[in-house]
């Protein structure tokens, strides 16, 4: 397979460096080629957006820039929220009004229109699910999961172009290849709370929580998400929507790419299930031996 | 040659932006001009009466109005000169309103557009000559096709108008989607009680032949003298034999396929007669499930048939017939609601269209007329429906209202309260259209009466909560989100175009318009009648109509079929085209390529082959005129000659020489 | 309630939005689909709907002072589901960025959060989350924010306690000086 740009974003190297290390981990056994994009920056998240266009569009558009002096022309990232401002950057520069504004900030400018791709398209539409399915060591019978895709993954579908905006199934069609029972999880694309839990903690314990109780209802063991901040909501504020909501959820937010990786048997190392807030242990505890299994 | 010429102000319409007594001044300069004038409504009787009088005492022999579209006028006018003395077409028309008026905002500029206009027709009509009809019989026989409420009113008013029907329906019965609905607005009567007897009358009128389970194969011919093929699709039941017992519909062990009559909402066997009040109440096999036909072993139906009309060997049939009017009521078909993925796409079985919800109403339907959600069989309490499912949205294609869903809302809210005395209903609206008599009496009752709770706000999701479906929408009324657990979801689906509408239109040469609803000739004064000449609209095919629309339309189109066909002779247009044989070389290119088969090969007295056109089916478009190498064909009343007389006056040679 | 005066309708503000967000407000026929779908509106002083109403009434101020602007998480809901294709999200983006620009922000400890995290990504080429996290706390005023959290996320080595600069620092540096020389609308 061709060589992929791989942007980890700002925090794989913090509070998601799981994500960051198991998606490494993933596309490295299933023999996708990602190449680490040398001295990459923020692509500015949502910050950036919400106090000008341009400068986010310039912020995204460094990296764009260096990808395509990598003479590559798709850059993937496991973050949402750095795809979205990579490709609305990418997107608005199709216009040369757009792109002269944005070049104007930058010392290298950005000439080409590369494409950017989430780690979960990438899996999804170049790697055969047979592959996936051959490659499990430990299926994941026994255990009942709740996919949240979060509310950029997929949307608006025209920028996005992957999978389905109101109902998407990349995660949940993984999921039951490695062999776990899924949960018709319906709030699959509303929004936990972004960027608000530092600014205004109440919001993302309303919106977050009802998440976890929908969840909760249906019975599912643990969630699998594939965004650091929907995962940072669900996970690391867990006790926080505890509190304020009088709750007592107790379910672990796994990244896709943990789960992936460990039913396919990669090194647990690689997976950093110890960085998940809440104890995963109860949950990975209900998936059957094979021998069980079977 | 005395032409005179007359300049409309057309009240400000064409006046306020165009200088006409300028113009007429300039159009008396014009070769053969001996008189010009203008006039405030040209098409006004006293303007009328105004070109007749100049006609007669400034003795002319052609008339130009420039004035609106010759769409609507031409015929007024030309019926004018007719008056005064001249052939009718020693007239001409230029249209200084849609090509000047309504379109430019420079007077200047415009005035001397319309001056160019007029020396155009001036132009053309000084090479114009005296052309006379020709009259032909036609066939007393009028083709409805579509077997809905519309087509069933203009077939029983053309029968009662002694003329022959033959109804063409593409379903197993007739009745369309009426049949399927439970009650009626605003009366809330019986809606087969009203369909029913004249379902019946359908049938039992002796002028009326119905054709069921056939569609139009082809239509050729013209006004008055069309030739129709109707495909008479294989039942595997030979109707003249098949008593209608239903014998055969119980027996057959093949009976796990979608209803389609009940919309899905269950299932229905091979063998079937869609509802007990069917026309005509035969029965049918679906060749796609039955197990004879698909496995080759069954053949049950053929046991238990105590007339022995079962034949699994029967084809479609082709029958030819000859009408000389066509009723096009072909109707509508629903909006496919899984475009809006946002309401579950199907995934919650209690979320379901406005037609499922007559079918669950209806006596006749697969509840016994007792509200039962799908899921579970449960009684809803709280129904929720949603109104402009697939209406007055762009995102979905659909930015037309479809006109009725407001008011079988607010019956189906009636009914439930009806049904069901402590379930409460809640409407999601945009805006109200209820135009109609009693209409908006009637909404006004579901809300103070029978208790709807209206919100005035559009839905963005449903999703399943425990055993409820949460509608979360927005009461713009109170200016914030709003939150329904609701039982049963009603999905008030928009109307579209019938499926095979725009094929259809293709054999008929009726134009759909870009939603694939059939063009109407004019959309105030001819609202039933199309562009080719004989044919037809009523009911939903030309736009979202209510039942009282259509049988208003059906009644009208069948009027309009009656006074065509009353006629012992029409005249045939004469701008026909006409061969000239000794230039025709035979080579036949304008016979294969004229869309009306109006051109005939002939042999000439030495056996040379000849074109001869058909003047009665030459529909005049031109195209062969412009096919023939030799320029042997010219269409009359519109010869090179007059059109590059035209052009000549628009662009004189000289100017053109200037230019090399 | 405020009484709006129709007639002092800004039309400048309106062709603003509409210039800068490529959107033409007016293809808004208020059937409430963006509130309907907007996980945020329960902190909203005007709902989205709203804001739509009152760029198509002009009513600047209005809309420049509300909080709405900032508790909009960008989450796509309305723009995806708008009947007339309208991108929603962008507009109140806009609106921000215009509110921002105007001195308005009534919803100060968001964009005391966005400004770290800018300063922090201005600074080190990298969002450093500890760091804005104290330059948030420190500005705001607010220095128990997610204390709670210390313990969890300390002991689990989710918070690295440098930065990770980058060697092209300077030339992010340069993006937001030239932007703020630049003067640029978007």
């Amino acid at each position: 397979m061709n060589k992929i740009a791989y942007y980890p974003g700002c925090s794989g190297q913090g509070t998601s460096e799981e994500y960051d290390r198991s998606s490494r981990a993933i596309c490295k056994a299933l023999g996708i080629d990602l190449v680490d994009i040398p001295d990459w920056s923020c692509c500015g998240s949502t910050p950036a957006h919400t106090v000008n266009h341009v400068l986010s569009a310039a912020l995204s558009a460094r990296n764009l820039a260096l990808v395509e002096g990598m003479g590559l022309d798709t850059v993937t990232t496991p973050c949402p929220s750095c795809l979205t401002n990579l490709r609305t950057a990418a997107h608005k520069m199709e216009n040369p009004e757009f792109r002269a504004k944005v070049n104007a900030l930058l010392d290298v400018p950005c000439t080409k229109t590369i494409e950017a791709q989430s780690v979960l398209q990438i899996l999804t539409e170049n790697v055969d699910m047979t592959l996936i399915k051959s490659r499990v060591v430990k299926p994941l019978t026994g255990i009942k999961i709740a996919c949240y895709y979060g509310c950029i993954m997929n949307r608006p579908p025209e920028l996005m172009r992957f999978d389905h905006h109101e109902n998407p199934m990349a995660m949940d069609n993984i999921m039951t290849a490695l062999g776990a029972e899924v949960v018709p999880y319906p709030l699959k694309v509303e929004c936990c709370g972004a960027s608000f839990g530092i600014a205004r903690g109440d919001i993302v314990a309303r919106l977050s929580g009802k998440l976890l109780d929908a969840g909760r209802r249906l019975g599912a063991d643990a969630f699998v998400t594939a965004c650091p901040l929907c995962q940072m909501n669900l996970d690391m504020r867990q006790g926080q929507i505890n509190d304020a909501l009088h709750e007592n959820f107790k379910i672990p937010v796994f990244y896709y790419t943990q789960l992936l990786g460990y039913a396919l048997g990669l090194d647990r190392a690689d997976l950093g299930f110890e960085k998940l807030c809440v104890d995963p242990r109860l949950a990975l505890g209900r998936i059957k031996q094979p021998a069980q299994a079977s | 040659m005395r032409i005179g010429v007359f300049i409309c102000h057309c009240g400000s319409n064409i006046a306020a932006t165009v200088d006409c007594p300028s113009v007429a001044a300039t159009a008396l300069t014009y070769p053969d001009v001996v008189f010009s004038t203008d006039t405030m409504y040209a098409c006004s009787e006293p303007g009328q009466d105004a070109i007749i009088q100049a006609v007669k005492e400034k003795n002319l022999d052609g008339v130009v109005v420039a004035s609106c579209s010759p769409r609507m006028h031409e015929p007024t006018f030309r019926r004018a000169v007719e008056r005064a003395g001249l052939n009718r077409y020693m007239f001409e028309m230029a249209n200084i309103r849609e090509h000047v008026s309504w379109i430019g905002k420079t007077k200047d500029l415009n005035t001397g557009k319309a001056a160019e206009l007029v020396r155009m027709a001036v132009e053309k009509l000084r090479r114009d000559r005296p052309l006379l009809a020709k009259r032909f019989e036609t066939t007393k026989r009028v083709l409805v096709i579509g077997g809905g409420v519309a087509g069933i009113q203009a077939a029983l008013d053309c029968a009662d108008g002694g003329l022959e029907v033959i109804m063409v329906e593409r379903e197993q019965s007739i009745g369309g989607k009426m049949a399927k609905l439970d009650k009626t607005f605003p009366t809330v009567d019986c809606s087969s009680c009203v369909l029913g007897p004249k379902m019946v009358d359908v049938a039992q009128n002796p002028n009326i032949t119905l054709y069921a389970c056939s569609e139009i194969e082809s239509v050729g011919g013209y006004v008055g003298n069309f030739q129709v093929t109707i495909r008479k699709k294989a039942t595997y039941v030979d109707w003249n034999k098949c008593t209608g017992c239903g014998l055969c519909t119980e027996k057959c062990p093949s009976r796990k396929h979608p209803d389609t009559f009940n919309e899905n909402l269950c299932n229905a066997p091979s063998i079937n007669i869609p509802f007990p009040q069917a026309i005509p109440k035969k029965a049918a096999i679906n060749p796609e499930t039955c197990l004879m036909l698909t496995k080759g072993k069954c053949g049950l139906c053929a046991k238990v048939c105590p007339t022995k009309c079962i034949d699994f060997e029967q084809k479609d049939e082709l029958i030819n017939v000859d009408v000389g009017a066509v009723v096009v009521a072909t109707g509508y078909d629903l909006f496919d609601w899984h475009k809006y993925p946002q309401y579950g796409e199907g995934r919650y079985p209690d979320v379901i269209t406005s037609l499922q919800y007559e079918r669950l109403l209806s006596a006749s339907g697969p509840t016994g007329g007792h509200i039962k959600r799908p899921s579970d069989g449960k009684e809803p309490k709280n129904v929720v429906f949603i109104q402009c499912v697939g209406s007055r949205d762009k995102s979905v294609g659909r930015p037309y209202c479809s006109g009725f869903c407001c008011m079988y809302t607010a019956k189906q809210t009636i009914l439930t309260k009806d049904h069901l005395p402590d379930s409460q209903s809640y409407v999601f609206y945009m805006d109200i259209r209820s135009p109609g008599k009693m209409y908006d009496e009637f909404v006004r009752r579901a809300m103070e009466e029978y208790g709807a709770q209206y919100v005035r706000g559009r839905v963005s999701m449903i999703y399943p909560k425990d055993d409820k479906l949460i509608v979360r929408g927005a009461d713009t009324l109170i200016g914030t989100q709003v939150e329904v657990p609701a039982d049963l979801v009603v999905l008030a689906v928009g109307v579209e175009a019938a499926h095979g509408a725009v094929q259809l239109g293709e054999k008929l040469r009726v134009a759909p318009d870009q939603y694939g609803f059939f063009v109407e000739s004019h959309p105030k004064l001819k609202p039933v009648e199309t562009n080719t000449a004989g044919v037809f609209l009523a009911g939903a095919c030309q736009g979202p109509k209510d039942i009282p629309a259509s049988v208003g339309q059906g009644s009208a189109a069948a009027a309009k079929a009656l006074v065509l066909l009353s006629k012992k002779e029409l005249e045939s247009d004469p701008a026909v085209s006409r061969v000239n044989p000794a230039r025709c070389v035979g080579c036949g290119k304008c016979a294969q390529t004229c869309p009306f088969g109006a051109i005939k090969m002939v042999e000439d007295r030495f056996g040379n082959p000849k074109a001869e056109v058909i003047d009665t089916v030459c529909q005049g478009c031109g195209i062969c005129t412009v096919t023939c190498p030799q320029g042997a064909i010219q269409l009359e009343h519109f010869t090179d000659n007059q059109i590059l007389a035209e052009v000549n006056a628009l662009c004189p040679p000289k100017i053109l020489a200037n230019c090399e | 309630m405020q009484i709006f005066d129709l007639a002092t309708a800004d039309l400048d503000f309106i062709a603003e939005v509409e210039a800068r967000s490529h959107q033409n407000v007016k293809n808004c026929y208020q059937c409430g689909n963006c509130t309907a779908g907007c996980p945020y509106n329960f902190a909203y002083d005007y709902s989205v709907s709203q804001i739509m109403r009152l760029i198509q009434t002009g009513q600047k101020e209005a809309v420049l002072k509300s909080r709405s602007l900032w508790l909009c998480g960008s989450c796509q809901s309305c723009t995806t589901r708008c009947p007339n294709n309208i991108d929603v999200a962008t507009i109140m983006d806009v609106c921000r960025h215009m509110a921002r620009e105007q001195g308005y922000a009534t919803e100060r400890n968001v964009k005391l959060f966005s400004d770290a995290f800018l300063h922090s990504v201005e600074k080190h080429g990298r969002a450093y989350e500890l760091g804005l996290m104290t330059e948030y706390m420190t500005r705001s005023g607010r220095v128990f924010t997610d204390v709670d959290l210390a313990p969890t996320v300390l002991m689990r080595g989710k918070l690295p306690f440098k930065p990770h600069p980058i060697q092209g620092r300077e030339q992010v540096t340069r993006i937001f000086e030239r932007f703020r020389k630049g003067g640029i609308n978007e």
